[in-house]
């Protein structure tokens, strides 16, 4: 059953904690003392923690049931975690953010093999978010604006989204992101682990494609899947909470400059 | 009965003057207007045969909806291919390669895959003798140790794939290789020829053995059709 975390939804991280670095030779006995006592703490080590998704296993029902649930993140999420943490067990890399992480072993091209499952522990969370009970329907306010201005219309937003997933070969993802370079929503298809983390874009909304996400609900019926979760599922609040983050780093608006 | 597909070849088949023509690639064709078209070929063995190594339920969505699903979208971009290539627009073909080489495969990959199941009470998993089973005993020292290294392979696959038992054909000897996707075996060396092949994507195992693909490639073995590898590594090393 699912493991008692408290529902923090950041990725805990603790620094590694080594006394051996502090330098004795100016201190007072006493201090040395208090010192010493310090060194029979256990080290510890960074350590990724699995988040709860926002919501219990069986509030997405009927569109995505609580069995799927049980195993997309109780057993391959999880898995993934541990695997993470295994790995980095031994690893040099510490001290990261997730984000951090990911970016690091994803070394310009050339994955280290911690990639894959910091990656995929990444994704899985931010899907989690990217969904809630009786989502689905119209986003508002800004993100629709934006979505109306970089797509036309919310109806060729979806429209091209549910294609793209359609066209997905093999494993992978489908991304709403906002594109730093060219300052606007766009929609990307990944592959396995890759995350547009690692180009410099923003994620906005994500839906994983992998078969384990669907194949007990919908069989092979992917279409089906789909729109279920574009209908039913999307969280716009999440994507409106994620858009406004983006804003602090990308400027969407159209400067006003005063005409003489 | 036998569980044939008749019942769900779909258009494809229902039109007369159209029958199977076995081609050299094994995968069944049919001639239609003049092109030649893939066909989803029959399984030789009921649905519910191979149980309980692969449930019947897997092996009927398997074979009739995403096999089928890859013939389809084979066929319709080889129109879609013919037509490009005789208009001469070649930003079209070459923008219809990524469709063929991941449906073909699918085909291809299926194909093959068939023909590598048998149920246990018509030999399936019985382990290969003479000429394979001496050429195992050279490459890997052992059978056990060629499953163990498949599965360790199948295992680490990331994301869909395929592992491969495959012979060069140039040195004649056997290795395992994998694939990513659909990509058939012989766009890891043109000098491959399969003779083993588990799909290890997800829709092949999900449904029975959930995530835990390690189970589902150890007990694969127990409907592996070693008659059919030793067929070809004899047809290939003669």
């Amino acid at each position: 059953m699912a493991m008692a975390l408290p529902l923090a939804y950041a990725s805990s991280v603790v620094h590694p904690f080594e006394a051996g670095r502090l330098s004795f030779s100016t201190k007072s006995t006493k201090h040395k003392k208090q010192i010493y006592q310090f060194r029979k703490v256990t080290k510890v080590l960074a350590y990724y923690g699995l988040t709860n998704p926002p919501y219990k296993l069986d509030a997405l029902e009927p569109y995505m049931s609580r069995r799927t649930l049980e195993l997309h993140w109780g057993n391959i999420h999880r898995g993934y975690a541990d695997s993470l943490n295994k790995q980095l067990a031994n690893s040099p890399l510490y001290g990261c953010t997730m984000e951090e992480l990911i970016k690091t072993t994803f070394n310009n091209g050339n994955p280290l093999p911690e990639y894959n499952n910091a990656a995929e522990v990444w994704n899985h969370d931010f899907f989690w978010e990217s969904m809630q009970p009786n989502g689905g329907r119209l986003p508002w306010g800004g993100v629709l604006d934006q979505i109306e201005k970089d797509f036309g219309s919310f109806s060729n937003f979806r429209d091209e989204f549910v294609r793209s997933a359609m066209m997905l070969f093999g494993s992978g993802w489908v991304w709403l992101v906002l594109n730093t370079n060219e300052r606007r929503l766009s929609i990307v298809r990944t592959s396995n682990a890759l995350c547009p983390l690692v180009w410099g874009d923003i994620p906005i909304i994500s839906l994983d494609m992998w078969e384990h996400a669907y194949y007990l609900d919908y069989k092979d019926d992917v279409s089906k899947y789909v729109n279920n979760f574009m209908d039913h599922l999307i969280s716009w609040h999440s994507a409106t909470a994620r858009m406004v983050r983006a804003e602090a780093f990308v400027n969407l608006g159209e400067p006003k400059i005063p005409v003489a | 009965m036998a569980l044939r597909t008749l019942f769900s070849k779909k258009a494809f088949t229902t039109a007369s003057g159209f029958r199977p023509i076995a081609a050299g690639d094994r995968c069944f064709l049919r001639q239609s207007r003049g092109l030649t078209v893939a066909a989803l070929p029959d399984l030789a063995y009921d649905y519910g045969a191979l149980e309980p190594a692969i449930s019947g339920e897997i092996m009927r969505l398997h074979h009739q909806k995403h096999h089928q699903a890859y013939v389809t979208n084979y066929n319709n971009a080889l129109e879609q291919l013919e037509t490009a290539v005789a208009k001469g627009d070649a930003s079209a073909v070459v923008r219809l390669q990524s469709a063929i080489k991941f449906n073909g495969g699918g085909h291809i990959n299926h194909s093959i895959f068939w023909k590598n199941l048998k149920p246990m009470n018509e030999g399936g998993g019985e382990p290969p003798h003479s000429t394979l089973g001496w050429a195992i005993d050279t490459d890997f020292c052992s059978l056990e140790a060629l499953v163990q290294k498949m599965n360790a392979e199948g295992a680490a696959l990331q994301g869909s794939g395929w592992v491969w038992l495959a012979l060069d054909k140039g040195s004649k000897k056997l290795c395992v290789e994998t694939t990513a996707n659909q990509d058939p075996l012989v766009t890891k060396g043109a000098n491959l020829v399969p003779l083993l092949g588990i799909d290890v994507w997800e829709h092949a195992y999900y449904l029975q053995y959930k995530n835990v693909r390690p189970d589902y490639l150890k007990n694969i073995w127990k409907v592996i059709n070693w008659k059919y590898a030793s067929e070809v590594f004899d047809e290939e090393t003669a």
